[in-house]
């Protein structure tokens, strides 16, 4: 029977891809969401933020080289992301709220540099892989020559566990409250008590720990080398722009969206890929120049 | 870009030849944002020679009204005629094109620029001729003389040079009823002139004000009752979104609706 | 004005730029002509960001696009004419900006950023990913273009002095160009746009267009250096659409103080020589270039242009800095 094979194949390969998709899209949810609170919240255009993925990536693999342990290197790397990026908020971001546009671009264009040029001098500039957890290092077979990977599911279910968390975080908290309201009136929130500066800084940690989480978990499948930030931060803006500034569901959908057209476009038009997910942007700047869900 | 504002409106500017030709029509604008109805059914009529002022406590729709007009909000309902045509679709910019000017509640001017030069960017506007880009702008003649005729007739003749981020607050509000003339509008909607003068910047204001009310139509959002009663020709009132009245200023004066809903708190009010 | 912008400085240093070649390294020609290209590009940026107050971060498309356009058009093995390739190629980075600029001038402020960097990368991926421009290994331009006219030459781009004086003297046409555009009514509404554009609107001016028009107008300018650049170093990559090429330029403008024609050239120079110096020193030049920019905008708000002032008023007012 080989034509039911054929068509039992297809729906498994396209299975694959559907995974992959949803595995694509909420990984660079992590990246994006950051991106997009910091805008809305703080105003604040980061171009260093791609430079965070690529920080968790290389502590990935820096950390699982010392310790063994993949899970050994994201529980002592979050925290110690979390710290660089409240430190990172009060000696250079924190003058960056009054000043343009453009200086925040050229600021954080320099620490571009900084990042890229420190992790050559300290990690090097070769492309290093990091193992997959023993636990995870299986595949779940989904046809006689197709199978899945388990540690992809284990990338998209932690992802789904963080943005159930973020949920909750911006539904029921006065952190929240502030994000929804995409508030950047400082007096106004200082004049409900809230100390505004903290609150910059706990979301700015936040977004860098999450950017790089999202690196340390993808550092298995894609391996480690320079300059993987530069891409995953042009595509969170793409993702950003779709979603809407500020929107933290908006970018959600985005990303979704964005992993599918890539994943596809690279199944479908492989020699257009990285096109594909440009001209879904311009596709809807066309719709909705300020994006699908305004800030909210 | 290349509309050139038709030579015959442009010409009648100055004559007051057609005193009383209806200008402008809002028919029942309505403007919704959300669940929110900041107007309702409001309508405006504004003839040639006249001042409308539009009255109203603190967020009764005023400046919504007034954005409908210009183009700077389109309405959710109703239409708005200019000399007959419909315009209700047309952008802020075109409707300054047909001969609709504004000026704006927080003073919106070009800072850095001098007087000179905002006022002959508005008189530009009405040649754009964007294609000459080898021309000199400090050699177009008839921008110049424009905008020095129409900077004297705001009363800033004294400052042609200055850098209008310096001027006084008075004078950067005579500087916008200069630009809003620069643009030859018919129409000329103004957002609170007086708003912060002292007492001499607004009887100098006044003064301006009646001197260009025969050639045009002039709505006007105030809140210095002398002055409205010194220029009025026509009070509406308006509240919660809606026209409460709207009549010659000594029937406003008389309404006792008026006096419940809004002139009764107004301290200023003692005509 | 700041004491960049006295016809005696301009003079000085055009003189100073036309001695160059005079020196023989062809090290320095080489490192001034690239210099020359980059202040090009610079100061067709400037028109964007310092006068039009349009922050795009996505420049280097247009100069890639036309950088593509001499190597594509001309023929494997033979010259093609100066005289078609140079306006075609320019024209077609100036075509890419409109039709980019038909998109990108729908959004404002952070998006309208994000998004020019965006279309820059989706024509990065163009030369890129297809076989158009030789994929991610890009194309020679075997040979440079021929000034020849009907079998007159008057010059040659092959000979080094030649095509310095030839990049200078387009430096020289585009700043002019720019300046007197500037001077013109439709420079003026630009400008206006960049200090208030909504107030431009309520006057009549129908923004889009005229932004639109400055974006190609850019875009073709930047095409301008593009072309150059093809011609100086004979080779093409996707690397000259890249986003760092943006940034760079970007940074040439900034360091150079927006709104000023001859600090965009100076900010050219002064990154070059940073290149240059820290490049020199260690090979992790980049990251000293790093810690330059953000003590940069830390300490010096203003850019260069604004240094001149700042002394002047430091000698002579005993030194209140704002």
């Amino acid at each position: 029977m080989p034509a039911g094979q054929g068509t039992l194949m297809d729906f498994a390969s396209f299975l694959i891809q559907m995974l992959n998709s949803l595995q694509y899209g909420l990984l660079l949810f992590l990246v994006a969401s950051g991106l997009t609170l910091v805008f809305g919240i703080m105003g604040i255009i980061n171009l260093a933020h791609g430079s965070f993925y690529m920080i968790g990536a290389y502590l990935a693999f820096v950390l699982t080289s010392a310790t063994g342990s993949l899970f050994l290197a994201i529980l002592l790397g979050i925290p110690l992301t979390f710290i660089v990026g409240a430190f990172l908020e009060w000696a250079l971001f924190s003058h960056l709220y009054k000043r343009e546009h453009l200086e925040q671009v050229l600021l954080t264009y320099g620490l571009i540099l900084i990042f890229e040029e420190l992790r050559s001098l300290l990690v090097g500039d070769e492309v290093h892989g990091v193992d997959i957890p023993a636990i995870f290092s299986a595949s779940i077979p989904l046809s006689d020559v197709l199978s899945y990977p388990v540690y992809r599911l284990v990338i998209s279910g932690v992802c789904i566990v963080l943005a159930v968390a973020l949920y909750f975080v911006i539904q029921r908290t006065r952190l929240g409250m502030m994000i929804r309201a995409g508030n950047h009136d400082r007096t106004m929130v200082e004049a409900l008590g809230i100390n505004i500066n903290m609150i910059y800084r706990v979301v700015f940690a936040l977004g860098f720990a999450l950017a790089a989480l999202a690196g340390m978990l993808a550092a298995p499948i894609s391996s480690v080398f320079p300059n993987m930030g530069s891409h995953v931060l042009i595509i969170s803006f793409v993702i950003v722009v779709i979603g809407g500034i500020g929107s933290v569901w908006g970018a959600l959908i985005a990303a979704l969206v964005i992993g599918f057209a890539d994943t596809f476009g690279k199944v479908l038009l492989p020699d257009y890929a990285g096109m594909v997910v440009y001209l879904v942007m311009a596709v809807v700047l066309l719709w909705r120049p300020e994006g699908i869900l305004k800030k909210g | 870009m290349s509309e050139i504002i038709n030579p015959g409106l442009a010409a009648t500017v100055g004559t007051p030849a057609a005193a009383g030709e209806i200008l402008l029509v809002a028919e029942r604008i309505t403007r919704r944002f959300g669940g929110l109805v900041a107007n309702q059914d409001v309508c405006v009529t504004l003839p040639r020679g006249k001042v409308h002022v539009l009255l109203g406590p603190n967020g009764a729709g005023k400046s919504t009204c007034i954005n409908m007009l210009s183009g700077d909000l389109p309405p959710s309902e109703g239409t708005i005629h200019f000399m007959g045509k419909d315009i209700t679709g047309l952008s802020a910019a075109q409707r300054s094109q047909v001969g609709i000017g504004r000026s704006y509640q927080r003073t919106n001017i070009f800072p850095k620029f001098t007087v000179l030069e905002n006022v002959r960017l508005a008189a530009q506007s009405r040649r754009q001729q964007p294609w000459r880009i080898f021309s000199r702008a400090m050699k177009q003649q008839w921008a110049l003389d424009k905008a020095r005729a129409c900077i004297e007739e705001a009363g800033l003749g004294a400052k042609v040079d200055w850098i209008a981020g310096v001027l006084s607050h008075g004078e950067q509000r005579q500087l916008e009823i200069a630009m809003v003339l620069a643009t030859d509008a018919q129409v000329m909607l103004l957002d609170e002139p007086l708003a912060g003068m002292g007492s001499d910047e607004s009887a100098r204001m006044v003064e301006v004000l009646k001197r260009l009310k025969p050639s045009r139509a002039i709505l006007l959002v105030e809140h210095d009752m002398d002055a409205v009663f010194a220029v009025a020709d026509t009070i509406t009132v308006m509240v919660n979104g809606q026209v409460l009245e709207s009549g010659p200023p000594a029937q406003i004066k008389a309404s006792v609706a008026v006096q419940q809903a809004y002139l009764g708190q107004e301290d200023s009010f003692h005509v | 004005m700041s004491s960049l912008n006295s016809t005696i400085f301009k003079l000085a240093g055009l003189a100073l730029l036309a001695c160059v070649p005079l020196t023989g390294e062809s090290f320095y020609v080489e490192l001034a002509a690239k210099t020359l290209v980059l202040a090009i590009f610079a100061m067709s940026l400037d028109l964007l960001v310092g006068f039009t107050g349009l922050v795009s971060f996505g420049h280097a498309a247009y100069f890639g696009v036309a950088a593509y356009s001499v190597a594509l058009l001309s023929p494997k093995y033979e010259a093609a004419s100066l005289w078609y390739v140079l306006p075609a190629s320019v024209g077609l980075s100036a075509l890419a900006a409109l039709v980019v600029g038909l998109f990108v001038l729908r959004t404002k402020g952070i998006y309208f950023i994000m998004v020019t960097l965006a279309f820059a990368q989706l024509a990065f991926f163009v030369f890129h990913d297809t076989p158009l421009g030789g994929g991610s290994d890009g194309i020679y331009l075997n040979v440079k273009p021929t000034a020849a006219i009907a079998g007159w030459v008057p010059f040659d781009l092959d000979n080094a002095t030649h095509l310095y004086y030839f990049i200078l003297g387009a430096l020289v046409v585009v700043y002019a160009f720019l300046a007197r555009i500037l001077q013109s009514p439709f420079g003026r509404v630009l400008v206006g746009i960049k200090s208030n554009e909504h107030r431009m609107q309520s006057m009549g001016y129908l923004t889009f267009r005229y932004k639109l028009a400055a974006f190609a107008l850019a875009g073709g300018l930047g095409g301008v250096a593009g072309f150059l650049y093809a011609v100086v170093f004979g080779f093409v990559t996707p690397e000259l659409l890249s986003w760092h090429q943006s940034g760079n330029v970007l940074l040439m403008v900034i360091l150079g103080g927006m709104g000023n024609l001859v600090g965009a050239i100076a900010g050219a120079f002064v990154f070059t020589g940073m290149q240059e110096v820290f490049g020199n020193w260690t090979k992790h030049w980049q990251l000293v270039m790093g810690c330059v920019i953000v003590a940069a905008v830390l300490f010096m708000p203003g850019g260069l242009s604004a240094v001149p002032g700042r002394i002047k008023r430091a000698l002579q007012g005993g030194g209140s800095n704002e």
